[in-house]
């Protein structure tokens, strides 16, 4: 027998059945019928943010974290304009997220009726996939099916759009096991015969690496155990994007750090250097490939991606596998063991030396003098400090992102949350509150700049309601220190508007919200510092003022090859060319 | 390798050239992408095209089949051979694509259009409209004693060639539906 029921309770039943537990969201004239249903259930929590776009980078926090969708509830207009940024950055990051959106009734839509927006229309280009629902009967089946859509494949964002009468006339609800399946079912094993080929490249290969990316997080921690089983049995070095950190472990002895524009020299040349690359699940992003024509010229390269639009879009490769990470590397693993384990051992030996080589040139190394706390010394410190806690990373955007990435250490999945396609100031600070939500009891630090975290800042108030402890670690350069970095070295040292006057008070603006401000200056007292934070049980900001002019290197600067790379004492002016300028 | 030794200035090229335009030949492909004909789903395709920078030179569409609402788009489009593969890859992505079809590396196809011509005009042009309307096997669909409406079907260089023959006779308006194609045989 069917169940009739309204809309509203219709997105509550839904939700209940796909296993939600937490909604990020914010109030409206069109979501009214919503509220009402929220409010009188107690299966689903509902966490009031301070901004839409709040809402969409809680949503995100807590589905990078745990593996399973966020879901986020907006109302019309201005509530679903709010979302758009939230949005692209989970369709550029792949992150998996439902959002609800109210909208006017369906006899309105067209007439700009008040606090309507082409809702669909303006997300379109900004979800995996979108619905506007205009029968309560269908309701509950598009729910299903964005969930579905969401979460399999190459995961990202969808949004549903509920006109508000749609919400209150009553409908029959359609359970999930009966929702009609949408045709959307990407393709999950490899092809055995390529899967086969690349054993044999990797057998043979003198100098291989893996070039792992997000791809291997979002396939599932399976994978994650499958790359460091392959790895560290067939004695391949291992570099990742920044959305792969943790994949492989930070700790672990085929590891060579991050690669790309601020990756490391180690990384980055073995990318050059390598006879053999395969990517597995990253995308050759402008970051990674810098000037394509010269993207490590003698190597052939594989990739295994879940996108088949991934393929041959930016480097043409020579043995593309279509299909999910886990379950080509399952596949890779039971080949390569059948076929004796063999690698080309007086290879990797060599290999390896090279790669010895590059490391002792210590890539990250800084000096810690004088009275003024260097960004690098706050993490190597919070790094040392927090390394015993199960602790979650997440990060805004700019140096500080960056340095988070250089020093500190993944080992585990799932653990650094960090908007890398779109690069979105603002992130940082709710996807926190989501990963504290989803992991109560863990430590969790939002790595921030100054710049960044004021522009979502409003979401202390969402951290003290619910009493989320997660820590806002700011490293305070009171500048745009990325921007500022590329006017350094791009536009001879003219720093047109990327210093912020009138910073506030971070320990009285703690104190306003009601939380904890601690503000810190001097390198010795650092320690102390982030210990008080760490032990210090609810939100806190961590206001820690550090060098104004330090620049983040390594840097492949735009528009150049992996080989041409800026250190920490290069004489930096005028490396840039112009072409390189007009680069991102 | 050494990464200290940089050459001022040394970047000449951008990295979102991905290939040297000159270096590759633009190919001209006729696509056929089976959609469910549901809200949207045209702005989706179009939205993709303009959003990414892929060329449209020609998009048809239409339901083909009632009972199950899909819909057929038949779009020419040109590129390299590389931005012709990634073109095909963003439409398998689009959820309610069924199928993509690139005719032109699927074997032989025909491809139709339906073009509606208004000449105007008196005397020996009139009657030289006429004339090559008849060779080209265009059919007279409205006339007056000013104007003839010709309708022809043909390849699109076919209906070009017409209407480069019209246009001194006193072609005042065109109207032409685009591309339909499909595969021969069995195919
Ligand atoms: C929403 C948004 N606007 C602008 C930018 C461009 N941008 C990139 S980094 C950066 C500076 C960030 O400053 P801050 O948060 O203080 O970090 P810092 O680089 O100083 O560590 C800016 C403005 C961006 N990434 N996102
Ligand atoms: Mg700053």
């Amino acid at each position: 027998m069917t169940r009739q029921m309204t809309g509203a309770k219709m997105i509550l039943q839904a939700l209940k059945d796909q296993g939600v537990d937490v909604i990020f969201g914010y109030p409206g004239g069109a979501v009214l019928p919503i509220y009402d249903e929220i409010f009188q259930q107690n299966d689903i929590r509902h966490i009031l943010v301070r901004h839409e776009q709040a809402a969409i980078h809680a949503a995100e926090g807590y589905a990078r974290s745990t593996g399973k969708p966020g879901v986020a509830l907006v109302t019309s207009g201005p509530g679903a304009t709010n979302a758009v940024t939230g949005l692209t950055d989970a369709l550029m990051d792949s992150i998996p997220i439902v959002v609800l959106s109210g909208q006017v009734p369906t006899f309105m839509i067209g007439n700009d009726a008040f606090q309507e927006a082409d809702t669909v229309g303006i997300t379109r280009p900004c979800t995996k996939h979108n619905w506007l629902v205009k029968e309560t009967a269908k309701l509950s089946e598009v729910i299903h099916q964005a969930f579905h859509v969401a979460t399999s494949g190459r995961p990202g964002p969808v949004l549903i759009d509920v006109p508000k009468d749609v919400q209150f006339a009553e409908g029959p609800y359609t359970p999930m096991q009966k929702a009609k399946s949408t045709r959307y079912e990407p393709q999950i094993k490899g092809d055995i015969g390529a899967i086969t080929a690349l054993v044999e490249m990797m057998e043979k290969a003198e100098r291989p690496i893996f070039y792992t990316g997000g791809g291997v997080i979002n396939s599932g921690p399976a994978a994650s155990q499958l790359l460091r089983e392959l790895a560290d049995a067939s004695g391949i070095p291992v570099t990742s994007t920044l959305m792969g950190l943790g994949a492989y472990p930070a700790s672990g002895k085929n590891w060579l750090g991050m690669l790309g524009m601020h990756g490391l020299y180690e990384a980055n040349l073995a990318m050059h250097g390598c006879d053999l690359m395969i990517n597995i699940g990253a995308r050759f992003d402008d970051r990674i490939t810098g000037r394509v024509e010269d993207f490590s010229p003698n190597s052939r390269k594989a990739h295994i991606d879940i996108d088949p639009s991934s393929i041959n879009k930016v480097i043409a490769v020579d043995l593309p596998i279509v299909g999910d990470v886990g379950h080509i590397l399952e596949d890779m693993l039971k080949i390569w063991k059948s076929r004796g384990r063999k690698t080309n051992k007086a290879g990797l030996k060599k290999w390896w030396t090279q790669i010895a080589e590059w490391k002792a040139v210590k890539c990250l190394s800084y000096e810690q003098v004088g009275k003024v706390i260097k960004p690098q010394y706050a993490l190597e410190r919070l790094q040392a400090l927090t390394a015993k806690h199960d602790r979650y990373i997440t990060t805004e955007v700019g140096q500080h992102q960056m340095w988070a990435a250089q020093y500190l250490a993944f080992d585990e999945p799932n653990r650094l949350m960090t908007s890398g396609g779109l690069g979105t100031m603002g992130y940082g600070h709710p996807a926190s509150l989501g990963v504290q939500l989803a992991h109560p009891d863990a430590l969790v630090i939002n790595v921030s700049g100054e710049g960044s975290w004021l522009m979502n800042m409003q979401e202390m108030g969402t951290a003290v309601q619910y009493r989320l402890p997660a820590k806002q670690f700011i490293l305070n350069n009171e500048r745009l220190g990325m921007v500022r970095q590329w006017q350094e070295l791009l536009h001879g040292e003219r720093y047109s508007n990327t210093w912020q006057e009138a910073l506030p008070d971070f320990v009285k603006l703690a104190d306003a919200f009601g939380a904890k401000g601690i503000r810190v200056e001097d390198p010795a007292d650092l320690d102390d510092a982030i210990m008080e934070m760490i032990n210090h049980d609810g939100p806190v900001i961590f206001d820690c003022l550090v060098e104004k002019h330090e620049n983040c290197f390594p840097m492949i600067p735009s528009g150049a090859p992996h080989n041409e790379m800026l250190m920490g004492n290069a004489e930096t002016q005028g490396v840039i060319g112009n072409s390189g300028a007009v680069l991102v | 390798m050494s990464a200290l030794n940089i050459k001022k200035g040394s970047s000449a090229h951008s990295a979102y050239d991905l290939k040297n335009p000159n270096a590759e030949v633009i190919e001209s492909h006729t696509l056929t992408v089976v959609v469910d004909n549901e809200a949207g789903v045209l702005a989706r395709v179009i939205g993709l095209f303009s959003g990414r920078g892929y060329n449209i030179e020609s998009l048809t569409v239409a339901e083909i089949n009632e009972e199950y609402h899909t819909s057929r788009i038949t779009i020419v489009t040109t590129g390299t051979p590389q931005v012709i593969e990634q073109i095909k890859a963003q439409l398998g992505r689009i959820i309610p694509v069924h199928s993509v079809n690139d005719l032109t590396v699927e074997g032989p196809y025909l491809e139709r259009e339906l073009a509606l011509f208004k000449v105007t005009g008196s005397g020996d042009k009139r009657v030289e409209a006429l004339r090559l309307a008849d060779i080209f096997r265009a059919n007279v669909v409205d006339s007056t004693l000013e104007s003839f409406v010709f309708e022809m079907t043909g390849t699109s260089e076919k209906i070009d060639a017409f209407a480069d023959l019209m246009r001194p006779l006193g072609l005042t308006e065109t109207a032409r539906t685009g591309v339909a194609a499909i595969s021969r045989g069995t195919a």
